[in-house]
């Protein structure tokens, strides 16, 4: 154990988390206007190469982030004008978002292997990065950590405080009842789609760009499912998709050191720790009851209007 | 303004033709894709779907290929294929597909170098357990503790590959390998191999029980009791309850045989087609059936038509890479391709469109 050092555990722990946070508040939303986009890791692949491949082109990363949020959310379109416009079933439909998701980002990944894409410059937030230890795990990390803690926060208010918040909200927990009212149950839905493959899009970019970085097919490795995990973990609320990311994140570069400082604990057994770690909490969670839960009323039912 | 008015029963006309519709918008979309990689797309689309069975050089090479890659695909589809039907979801077929190869591979390695034509058939029962016990961990939470099935079972395959990692580099590594990571070769060594059974063909055992599971899905769907149920949680889960329907026996039920008939592809594919267990024998059968289940309407013929389909592709596609120098990920962007488009002209069996504003 003597190999870890517990600051740059806890900064790295940040960066670990991120893309999986970034990819779980976009499917809290989608999941709150009670669509189930089971395509998360299908939308963070084809944001992680299409970030990448701006990114290398244009050489710069911002502009790199904002070509994966536009690969995820055109993806997610896709998935949009089946499920709502097509009323195409959502597990299938996600699932097929997944398949065709890999197979399209091998595709273009192909001209991209070995590269290494731009650097993403640190914020330099000045004296606060000068701060012992909390300047070293907080304040000392690339824009987008804090663009995704913004995002959760947004997400919160907008929720929570804001008049589209509730109408979203309302098209979640009854869609019937929200159409009645007039408002625009396939716009609503449609708008938070885009802005789950929007984030699940970043998520993959920060993979690609930030975390690893390089492009190698299929670096997602079950970080979709996991940010879906998450969301039930959260209990369908922004700070709760924060912690169960966290954690989530804890255990993973806990393990990746651990595997590097040799600890005599089978290889094998700690690449599994995530995946078992996150059915563990999954198992916990869904003991309880679903509304106890917090799960939307009207989640993964399909809408179509008789008048 | 285009309305959908919703059918009072899906229309069987359609339901038969909206895969082949599906299929012929993949062919379009796939050859605008192949076009934009810089291939010609009616050569390509030749290369995929008519070379492997009629050119006179490769034919005789890759029509047997067809039986040995459509085998595991059908094989894991039928099992999936019910589970769908009852709103069961087991999407981690490929993991109960690697445990299945790696509980009777490893059964029939302990028993090295014994010579007993009890080995095979032990080691292929052994298989078809691996992979239920591996699908009853999700089957198990799900009926316990209502943990999501689509979570856990895709969760486990990563944790199943990890699994294959350790073993083909450790436990079952052949130890007259050189070091190389890898098991002994099961398809070489008599007691387990798994062989043609008829020259030529590429009809092997796996593909055999293949033929089987199909018509023994076909007569449970249409003739049994317990198909009837499926068929009715589906469709409708609370009149099902009404019927003394079960749930929780359901989801076993279902995810047994799924992981089950997984598993025998598993092990299957280990002592024949792919020779051994090493890190990579796996080549995503499982996640593709899951496209075969559905093409083929979750129906065990449809099932059956569509694995060939889809093996055509995978054979259509390694020819098309040696070939034209088609990249390997545009089949797999193909292949997912045609279940959007099945998705989305599925709306033609359900719902009926009409012109003009509400009436």
């Amino acid at each position: 154990m003597s190999g870890i050092d517990p600051i740059l555990l806890l900064a790295a722990l940040m960066v670990g988390s991120t893309p999986i946070l970034l990819a779980a508040i976009g499917e809290l939303v989608v999941e709150k206007s009670g669509v189930l986009n089971l395509g998360v890791e299908g939308m963070m692949i084809t944001g992680a190469i299409c970030g990448f491949a701006v990114a290398v082109e244009t050489g710069s990363p911002t502009l790199g982030f904002l070509g994966a949020a536009a690969g995820g959310a055109a993806l997610a379109l896709l998935f949009g004008v089946l499920t709502q416009f097509l009323l195409s079933n959502q597990v299938a439909t996600g699932l097929a978002l997944t398949l065709f998701g890999l197979g399209l980002s091998a595709l273009i990944g192909q001209a991209y292997i070995g590269v290494r894409p731009p650097p993403t410059p640190r914020v330099d937030l000045g004296p606060l990065t000068d701060l012992p230890v909390v300047g070293r795990v907080i304040f000392g990390h690339d824009f987008m950590v804090y663009v995704s803690l913004a995002l959760v926060v947004a997400v919160w208010w907008i929720l929570r405080r804001t008049r589209a918040g509730l109408i979203l909200r309302a098209v979640g927990e009854n869609h019937d009842a929200a159409h009645a009212l007039g408002y625009r149950v396939v716009l609503v839905r449609l708008a938070a789609i885009l802005f789950g493959g929007a984030c699940a899009g970043l998520g993959g970019a920060y993979l690609s760009l930030i975390r690893v970085p390089q492009w190698t097919e299929g670096m997602t490795a079950g970080a979709g499912w996991i940010a879906l995990a998450i969301v039930v973990f959260s209990g369908w609320r922004p700070f709760g998709v924060l912690v169960g990311a966290y954690l989530f994140g804890g255990v993973s570069v806990l393990q990746l050191n651990l595997q590097a400082a040799g600890v005599a604990v089978p290889v094998e057994l700690l690449s599994m720790s995530p995946y078992l770690i996150t059915i563990l909490v999954l198992v916990v969670m869904s003991s309880r009851s679903r509304t106890a839960l917090g799960a939307p009323a009207s989640l993964g039912k399909a809408f179509h209007a008789t008048t | 303004m285009i309305r959908l008015v919703p059918r009072a029963e899906p229309s069987t006309a359609w339901t038969i033709a909206t895969p082949i519709l599906a299929v012929l918008l993949t062919m379009i979309a796939g050859g605008l894709m192949f076009a934009a990689l810089g291939k010609d797309p009616f050569e390509s689309i030749r290369t995929i779907f008519w070379d492997p069975l009629f050119h006179p050089q490769f034919a005789g090479y890759s029509r047997p290929q067809l039986l040995v890659k459509a085998g595991p695909l059908i094989l894991i589809a039928i099992g999936l294929s019910l589970g769908f039907r009852a709103g069961v979801w087991n999407i981690g077929a490929e993991g109960q597909y690697i445990v299945g190869a790696l509980a009777g591979a490893g059964t029939a390695l302990a028993l090295y170098p014994l010579e007993a034509w009890w080995i095979f058939p032990l080691a292929v029962l052994i298989g078809a357990l691996g992979g239920w016990a591996w699908a009853m961990i999700p089957a198990l939470l799900k009926t316990r503790f209502r943990t999501n099935e689509i979570l856990v079972s895709l969760l486990l395959v990563y944790v199943a590959e990890a699994l294959l990692a350790s073993m083909s580099l450790g436990l079952m590594r052949n130890p007259e390998g050189g070091g190389f990571p890898g098991s002994r070769n099961l398809a070489r060594w008599e007691p387990t191999a798994n062989a043609e059974l008829i020259g030529g063909t590429g009809m092997h055992w796996g593909v055999l029980t293949a033929f089987l599971a199909v018509i023994a899905a076909y007569v449970l769907l249409t003739r049994h009791i317990r198909g009837f149920h499926l068929r009715l949680a589906g469709q409708s889960p609370r009149a099902a309850r009404f019927a003394g329907v079960e749930p929780n026996r359901l989801v076993i039920f279902c995810l047994g045989v799924s992981g089950a008939l997984a598993g025998l592809a598993g092990i299957f594919e280990v002592t024949g087609p792919a020779g051994q267990i090493s890190i990579d024998f796996n080549v995503g059968y499982g996640f593709t059936a899951i496209i075969v289940a559905f093409l083929g309407r979750l129906h065990p013929v449809g099932i059956l038509l569509a694995g060939l389909l889809m093996a055509l592709t995978y054979i259509g596609g390694e020819l098309a890479q040696l070939m034209l120098g088609l990249p390997a990920a545009a089949i797999q962007a193909f292949q997912g391709m045609l279940l959007f488009f099945l998705l989305a002209v599925d709306v033609l069996t359900n719902y009926r469109l009409r012109l003009g504003a509400v009436a």
